[in-house]
């Protein structure tokens, strides 16, 4: 407590920090990013490992046979799939009963706000079909799901014949505990949030879907499977669900400690684990492999059908199977076995998984970073903003000068700056973020009778215009200022001080909600948080404000995200893919409920807004 | 001053009734920071529920207001309608800003008065401390606009938190000490002890205060100091004891004792909230319980004795202390009840020049503020997160309240020190000196 009453120290701190306030600032955006990089580095990561007794200590042998039969199932379902042109509702719900499920069906509908462009849809009517194994040894208080999407095309037939395959063998075992439902759903998410809502008897986002008739226990863990081909190469974990939520990391080590037991090669991002970890090309593909997490994280979609349990408290995960041109194949039997081998593991369960991480970066499948390390990072970027609010308040608080007439100055000057002076940009900004956020669904019908652009494009395009003119607004709020010209000088030191706090504040809470999120946006509006003043020239500080905004963050993620995939993209196709990148966010926002397009537009934006507004300040 | 003060009611009100009407209100309802098990308006409707149906509204432990309150809002949901409810609570909060204006405007005419007697025993420099006219005439708009445009406030309005109820009464009671009327002060003392005890320790300072008005000096060899505390406590007691037989008497049994007051007192809901208690009770050993239960709850009262000693010469800043000492301590504190304290800080505008952490104090309560609702979402929607996260931020956010009540305590005996000794210090070699709190 010393610091807090001591006056001498203090004050010696204070001037500390105001005097060499620039070079710290400087030196903790490095020493953040450098963190940040760090962490991908092997040495500094920890190693995963099982924290859940239930699923660790306990040996299972997998025994599922039937490989073959259910790919057979698998081209049954195809052949009954092109038949029908859509789901075979009457042939799963016949397969089902065959195997011994209690089978039910749902059906939804839901019309979009716009045409989905990218997966072509706008009024979408489907039919969900599940089975429910019930638990031959326990009260049935508790469930686990497993879900295969039912997609067009020739995708996923494979992954229902091995559900159903999967389902007639498990009926004959006698040691299950949990109920198993075995969910086939169609228009992938769409469908899984309809089943998830009637399930759990909620409707967040205005859907409609016919109640369900049959329900298990409460859903403790959920797998989904995509896969495509009858043999595969190496199988994928997808983990990052809806606004970034992430499963516990014991489903993650569970997968990966069957991988290992069968000899599955197991990929996380696409990415195979390496062993180099200190030669340069080993910690590039550590990084790679850390940054697409990042990336697709704080993208705030669900990147796949598991994505939307997370929200119910559901640990769940997406198994894909991927068959590249590598020699060593793996048959459907082997993942047969895998998954009997996963969910009897999660049927010894006694409690939901809670033991290990939520808050975790994976630069490898076998190592993670957990929230004690990265978070500093984040913080080293939010000291910053911390710093430059402390610079500016001792700015406010020395009177700029001390005549002969002291008082009457320091009562002017304080005075000054007043209420008015700093409210207005406040609420004329975010008035801005409302408009951004609520015209471009409510105006597309008249974009698209005035203008030759599809509904989509309309949505789109009015989004980006709203956000172009939101720039020209200083120039107009400024004359409301007029009154006040005396305390200019004064007001623009409020006005950002409220902006750092502000971002500040935003930014931690997003950091914390979603880490990659909050640490992208800090590592772009950061600096120009710290440097804008009125005094900077105006046109290149007016290009970086631009550059370093946060729809053109969107942009160069994108081509980013693109990179790192290894398939970097022409300038024409990557503004191609930002618009509908921008389209997808807005109807992940209404079809699902994802916050991150609800965060820029109503928050984030607004507060670009401020530091714009301060940099033309008059 | 009319015209400013009507705008700024007109744009409270617009804020609440928009506010009310949206979808949000009902989330806000919910919000454990902004209701306790006490003051929900959900429990209030339960009770009137149980009375309607000739239950007690005591049994099955979900109510727990007194029984004036559910007997006041039985007669007004009789004759009026829900809807009409809310402006009750929204003219309540209107009124108790009303009643802020005045008292803040009193206390400096007093001390003005005070000074002109004493004027040449202070040093020519700390003039400089005197406020002039000029800058409290604004002081009672902003005290208005510091309660009214309070967030914590309008949640709590719109969440239709009975603490509005609890707020008025303390600013009725405040209000009515001011103005000098030592009855009136008794009676609503009386009353917001009835409503959540521990406005009792506001007895000293309203003891002191109309001592110092009345030239008792404060002394206890003098007959004429004791004789003025048993006149006071005899009305004060006088009216509780009419309020407990009247409750007695509606209620027809004496169930609202222990589940008002042992509700209050032995904290049995662990409900999260803003204060101290629900985490340590959750986590404690029960045959510990008894012994913190007293620790924590002689918190509340025991620093009315020091605070007595040293501020009393200043009442009002005694109430001012004990009000936020009470928000902070008590066992089922919401943000409604922070508010209040916190729209005495422009009448204390006068000690920012004194001030040594506000600027910390002001970061951290403004982002505890926003964690709340982040955390919340984590530990109980996402479920990635965990109580500690959510005590965590409670108990930042307490630290952040205490040592914001410390520094304006210690800005205002400083300036006191300052007033006496004039502003700028010298040592006794010359060189310029520096008061050290150790």
């Amino acid at each position: 407590m010393g610091l807090l009453s001591d006056p001498n120290r203090r004050r010696a701190l204070i001037s500390m920090l105001t005097r060499l306030n620039a070079p710290i600032c400087v030196v903790c955006y490095f020493a953040g990013v450098a963190w940040f990089m760090g962490l991908a580095f092997e040495p500094f990561t920890l190693r995963t490992y099982m924290s859940e007794n239930a699923m660790g200590s306990t040996m299972v042998e997998e025994r599922f046979p039937a490989g073959e039969r259910a790919l057979a199932t698998g081209r049954e379902f195809a052949a009954h799939k092109k038949k029908v042109g859509g789901m075979p509702v009457d042939w799963l719900v016949k397969n089902m009963q065959d195997r011994g499920l209690e089978v039910f069906t749902q059906s939804f509908s839901r019309t979009l706000p716009f045409p989905d462009e990218n997966k072509e849809r706008y009024i979408v009517k489907g039919t969900n079909v599940y089975g429910i194994l019930r638990a031959p040894r326990a009260p049935r208080t508790e469930a686990l799901v497993l879900s295969a999407p039912c997609s067009p095309g020739d995708n996923n037939n494979q992954a229902v014949g091995l559900l159903l395959g999967l389902a007639q063998y498990f009926r004959n075992q006698i040691y299950w505990a949990k109920d198993i439902i075995f969910l086939v759903n169609e228009h992938d998410l769409i469908g899984m949030q309809a089943w998830l809502e009637g399930y759990h008897h909620t409707n967040t986002t205005g859907m409609s879907w016919s109640p369900l008739q049959g329900r298990g226990g409460s859903i403790q863990a959920a797998l989904s499977l995509e896969l495509s081909s009858d043999v595969i190469t190496s199988l994928d974990l997808v983990l990052e669900g809806l606004n970034g939520q992430l499963p516990n990391l014991d489903l993650a080590n569970l997968f990966y400690a069957f991988c290992q037991k069968i000899g599955v090669l197991c990929t996380i991002q696409g990415k195979l684990q390496r062993n180099d970890w200190d030669s340069v090309s080993g910690y590039n593909h550590a990084v790679q492999t850390m940054m697409l997490m990042v990336m697709k994280q704080a993208s705030g979609r669900p990147w796949g059908d598991h994505g939307l349990f997370l929200r119910y408290h559901i640990e769940a995960a997406t198994i894909k199977g991927v068959n590249s041109f590598r020699q060593y194949k793996t048959d459907a039997t082997t993942i047969g076995r895998l998954l009997e081998g996963m969910y009897r593991k999660l049927n010894n369960l006694l409690e939901r998984l809670h033991q290990s991480y939520f808050f975790y970066l994976m630069p490898s499948l076998s190592h993670f970073v957990s929230i004690g390390y990265y978070m500093p990072a984040f913080g080293l970027l939010a000291v910053i903003l911390l710093l430059r609010a402390l610079d500016l308040w001792v700015q406010l608080n020395t009177p700029p000068s001390t005549t002969e007439d002291g008082v009457a100055d320091i009562d002017q000057v304080r005075h000054t700056p007043g209420v008015l002076s700093v409210l207005t940009p406040l609420v004329i900004s975010h008035l801005t973020g409302v408009a951004l956020y609520a015209l471009p669904i409510r105006f597309q019908e008249t974009a698209v009778e005035h203008f030759p652009v599809s509904e989509t494009e309309a949505v789109v395009l009015t989004a980006i215009a709203i956000y172009t003119a939101g720039l020209a607004l200083p120039h107009n709020t400024h004359r409301y200022y007029i009154v006040c010209v005396c305390g200019t000088e004064q007001g623009w030191r409020v006005l950002k001080l409220v902006a750092v706090l502000y971002l500040a504040v935003l930014l931690g809470c997003t950091a914390l909600i979603n880490f990659s999120l909050g640490f992208i946006l800090a590592l772009t509006l950061v600096p120009l948080a710290a440097f804008v003043t009125p005094h900077v020239p105006k046109v290149l500080s007016a290009f970086i404000l631009v550059i370093l905004s946060p729809a053109c963050t969107l942009l160069f993620s994108v081509f980013f995200f693109q990179e790192l995939q290894d398939m970097p993209v022409s300038f024409q196709d990557g503004w191609l893919l930002y618009l509908s990148v921008i389209s997808q966010g807005i109807l992940d926002h209404s079809l699902y409920g994802s916050l991150v397009y609800p965060l820029i537009a109503l928050l984030v934006y607004p507060c670009w807004l401020l530091f714009w507004n301060i940099l033309f300040w008059k | 001053m009319a015209a400013p003060l009507t705008l700024l009611l007109i744009v409270a009100v617009t804020i609440r009734a928009a506010l009310f009407r949206s979808s949000l209100a009902e989330l806000i309802a919910e919000r454990v920071e902004v209701v306790s098990p006490i003051t929900a308006w959900k429990r209030v409707v339960e009770g009137l529920a149980l009375l309607d149906l000739g239950v007690s509204p005591y049994s099955g432990d979900v109510f727990h207001e007194t029984p004036l309150i559910i007997y006041m809002f039985h007669f007004l949901v009789d004759y009026a309608e829900i809807t009409f409810m809310t402006f009750v609570f929204g003219a309540l909060c209107v009124c108790i800003c009303f009643f802020f204006i005045y008292l803040s405007l009193m206390p400096f005419q007093f001390r003005k008065q005070k000074f002109a007697l004493e004027a040449d025993r202070y040093p020519m420099d700390s003039l400089e401390l005197i406020r002039s006219p000029k800058e409290m005439y604004y002081v009672p708009l902003k005290v208005a606009m510091f309660y009214l445009l309070n967030p914590f406030t309008i949640l709590s309005c719109v969440a239709k938190s009975t603490c509005g109820l609890n707020n008025a009464v303390l600013a009725l009671f405040f209000l009515s000490t001011i103005k000098g009327n030592v009855l009136l002060s008794a009676i609503f003392l009386c009353l917001a002890t009835y409503q959540s005890i521990y406005p009792i320790t506001l007895c000293a300072p309203a003891m002191l205060y109309f001592m110092q008005r009345q030239y008792i000096p404060v002394n206890f060899h003098r007959v004429s100091f004791w004789w003025f505390i048993v006149q006071y406590l005899f009305m004060y007691l006088g009216s509780l004891f009419v309020l407990i037989c009247l409750s007695f008497f509606l209620l027809g049994s004496w169930d609202y004792l222990p589940s008002v007051y042992g509700f209050i007192l032995s904290v049995p809901d662990l409900t999260p909230n803003i204060g101290l208690f629900w985490y340590f009770f959750a986590e404690m050993f029960e045959h510990f319980r008894l012994f913190f239960l007293c620790v924590f709850q002689i918190n509340v009262f025991f620093y009315t004795i020091p605070l007595s000693i040293k501020l009393k010469e200043h009442p009002v800043f005694l109430i001012f202390m004990q009000l936020a000492v009470i928000s902070i301590f008590k066992s089922y504190p919401t943000v409604g009840d922070v508010a209040l304290y916190l729209a005495f800080l422009p009448v204390w505008s006068h000690l920012h020049r004194f001030l040594r952490n506000i600027f910390l104090v002001s970061c951290v309560l403004l982002a505890c503020s926003a964690l709340f609702p982040v955390l919340w979402h984590l530990w109980i929607y996402a479920g990635s997160a965990n109580s500690n996260f959510y005590y965590a931020i409670t108990l930042l956010f307490n630290v952040a309240q205490i040592l914001l009540v410390s520094d304006y305590f210690y800005a205002f005996l400083r300036r006191e020190h300052h007033l006496t000794n004039g502003l700028y210090l010298k040592r006794k070699d010359g060189s310029e000196a520096t008061l050290i709190l150790k």
